[in-house]
């Protein structure tokens, strides 16, 4: 009764329209750069590992995933950690200003990144965080923790505040309350929340290029180097794009029985 | 859920303020500051009041031509995937198995494009479309369509649209996913008593209840879509010509390319303003809705 007529050829061709792409991707990676640009092949014929193996093996290249996921992980942590308080008190209290405070948290998350570029570069320059990860993360919390705050007031929402009351009486101290009993109980919506914060921290690209320069370079700038004088490096180009799907792919997979109800932002 | 009022509250939320204040309020000082004067490097500024918003807002001066060209690109480009993706969304969304492994594995395939690295996804479309080593692009060649997304404006517009959909309808799909896992059996089988249509089942039961994560998407994918910058960016640079420069690629171009920096921090204060008076919009839709349901709300 709740499906429509076709449903497995429509879903079947939009997954292919969506891996197609993407297995372009992976199949060039695999391939020497002749035989690239020279033939059109629906599968690598001389298969190689070349391209990967320079980047496993060239510093310049392996340490843009390092930085990467440094912002990102400290993104993360921050992110959450400030916003799991402000989650309970958007979800359980009133007080002044409130609405408007919510709504100022949210229209950060729809600013566009073009607009902080400039001001960030300037920002962090004269705070002497320029060309660190700390910059980055920092920066990016700009749509992440409005983002996670979000979030987590849909789950903590749907913990019932008799809860809160019987822990109370039992003695509890609210920090005590806050450890021993919220957290466990939306642990699945910091998860979910924390997915997020990875996602947006680690597909972002404006923010992160703008703020670094040599020693903490994403590796989605240091991708643009493929591009040389003798032409454009194809095969390590892909090696390099399969590489940053990886992580994402990874994540995915850990939280795949928590994407449905985490895309509805724990509101449905 | 009645709220009592507690002013201690701001305690919580103070952590949070802090973190955004400090990487929002103070960039934003410093932009309001520059859109008020003129540089010529060195550091020197000149006051100009508000003569770079006159600019911005007259279409017969380079400055605002170019930014009022980019508006009504971006307004029409994301007007064009809103309606590609929603409808699709919700299409692919009733699409999914019921269960079994099929669901998982669906819906870690779906949700795949939204984590990889944006100007990797243009990255991964800028070589699928490329006539001489891409799939799409030979392929479509070789059927006898003459495809180039680098000299031709309609074909540089219709890789852009593409690539969004292929990037984004998935947010939409899971969205209504989770709206329709929401439903309970009981409602179909209720339907199914009354004999009602296929049709009638999707417009009185799973178009509702798929109302409030619906709007989340619209919001969501207008908002990106208004400031998209990197994928089209590294798929056409802007081009052909200007015919895919959107506002956020002109205004890294006047800010971070030419260094102007009072223009630029009047587009961005204009830019701004447009979208905080739509997110205004939806946001207070979207509590209205919340209060029409209430049993909607925290249902997690």
């Amino acid at each position: 009764m709740n499906s429509i007529p076709g449903r497995r050829i429509i879903m079947v061709s939009f997954l292919i329209f969506l891996l197609l792409p993407i297995y372009w991707l992976v199949n060039m990676s695999f391939k020497t750069n002749t035989e690239i640009v020279t033939t059109m092949t629906l599968w690598p014929h001389q298969p190689t590992l070349e391209n990967y193996k320079r980047i496993f093996t060239d510093e310049s290249w392996y340490s843009g995933y390092i930085n990467s996921l440094t912002y990102v992980l400290i993104n993360t942590v921050i992110s959450i950690a400030v916003a799991l308080p402000a989650a309970y008190a958007f979800s359980r209290y009133r007080f002044l200003g409130d609405k408007h405070l919510f709504f100022w948290l949210l229209s950060n998350r729809m600013a566009p990144a073009a607009v902080f570029a400039l001001p960030f570069f300037n920002l962090y320059s004269a705070i002497n965080l320029f060309d660190t990860p700390w910059a980055v993360a920092l920066a990016h919390c700009i749509f992440n923790v409005p983002l996670a705050v979000w979030i987590l007031e849909g789950f903590v929402s749907g913990v019932p505040r008799e809860i809160d009351e019987t822990a109370f009486l039992d003695g509890y101290s609210f920090p005590r309350f806050f450890a021993k009993i919220l957290v466990p109980l939306i642990a699945s919506g910091i998860g979910v929340a924390a997915f997020f914060c990875f996602m947006f921290s680690w597909v972002e690209l404006l923010l992160a290029r703008t703020l670094t320069s040599v020693n903490a370079k994403p590796i989605s700038a240091i991708m643009t180097r493929t591009v040389s004088a003798a032409g454009m490096d194809w095969g390590l180009l892909a090696a390099a794009g399969v590489l940053t799907i990886i992580p994402g792919a990874l994540v995915i997979w850990f939280v795949r029985n928590y994407i449905a109800r985490g895309f509805a932002l724990g509101r449905v | 859920m009645d709220k009592t009022i507690n002013q201690k509250a701001w305690f919580l939320v103070l952590p949070v303020f802090a973190v955004v204040a400090f990487s929002a309020i103070l960039p934003l000082m410093t932009v309001v500051n520059y859109s008020m004067q003129d540089t010529f490097g060195n550091n020197q500024f000149f006051w100009n009041g508000v003569g770079w918003f006159k600019e911005l807002l007259d279409p017969s001066t380079d400055l605002g031509g170019r930014f009022l060209a980019s508006l009504g690109r971006n307004l029409l480009f994301s007007a064009i995937i809103l309606a590609i993706e929603v409808p699709l969304g919700i299409v692919v969304a009733l699409s999914m198995p019921r269960e079994g492994w099929t669901v998982a594995v669906c819906l870690v395939i779906l949700a795949l494009p939204l984590l990889i690295p944006w100007n990797v996804v243009g990255t991964i479309w800028q070589i699928f479309g490329r006539p001489d080593i891409g799939l799409l692009g030979y392929t479509l060649n070789s059927l006898g369509i003459d495809y180039n997304y680098v000299s031709n404006e309609f074909d540089a517009w219709a890789t852009v649209i593409v690539m969004d959909v292929w990037h984004w309808t998935s947010l939409v799909a899971l969205l209504c996913y989770a709206g329709l896992k929401s439903i309970p059996d009981a409602y179909y089988q209720a339907a199914q008593i009354d004999g009602a249509s296929r049709w009638a089942v999707f417009k009185a039961i799973q178009l509702p209840k798929m109302n409030r994560v619906l709007l989340i998407a619209v919001l969501l994918r207008f908002m990106d879509s208004f400031m998209i910058y990197t994928e089209p960016f590294v798929v056409t640079g802007g081009g052909p010509g200007n015919s895919t420069t959107f506002v956020s690629i002109e205004l890294v171009k006047i800010a971070l390319g030419q260094f102007d920096l009072g223009k630029a921090a009047a587009l961005s204060l204009v830019y701004n303003l447009i979208i905080l008076i739509v997110c205004w919009v939806f946001y207070t839709v979207m509590t209205n809705a919340g209060t029409e349901r209430p049993e909607k709300k925290g249902a997690a």
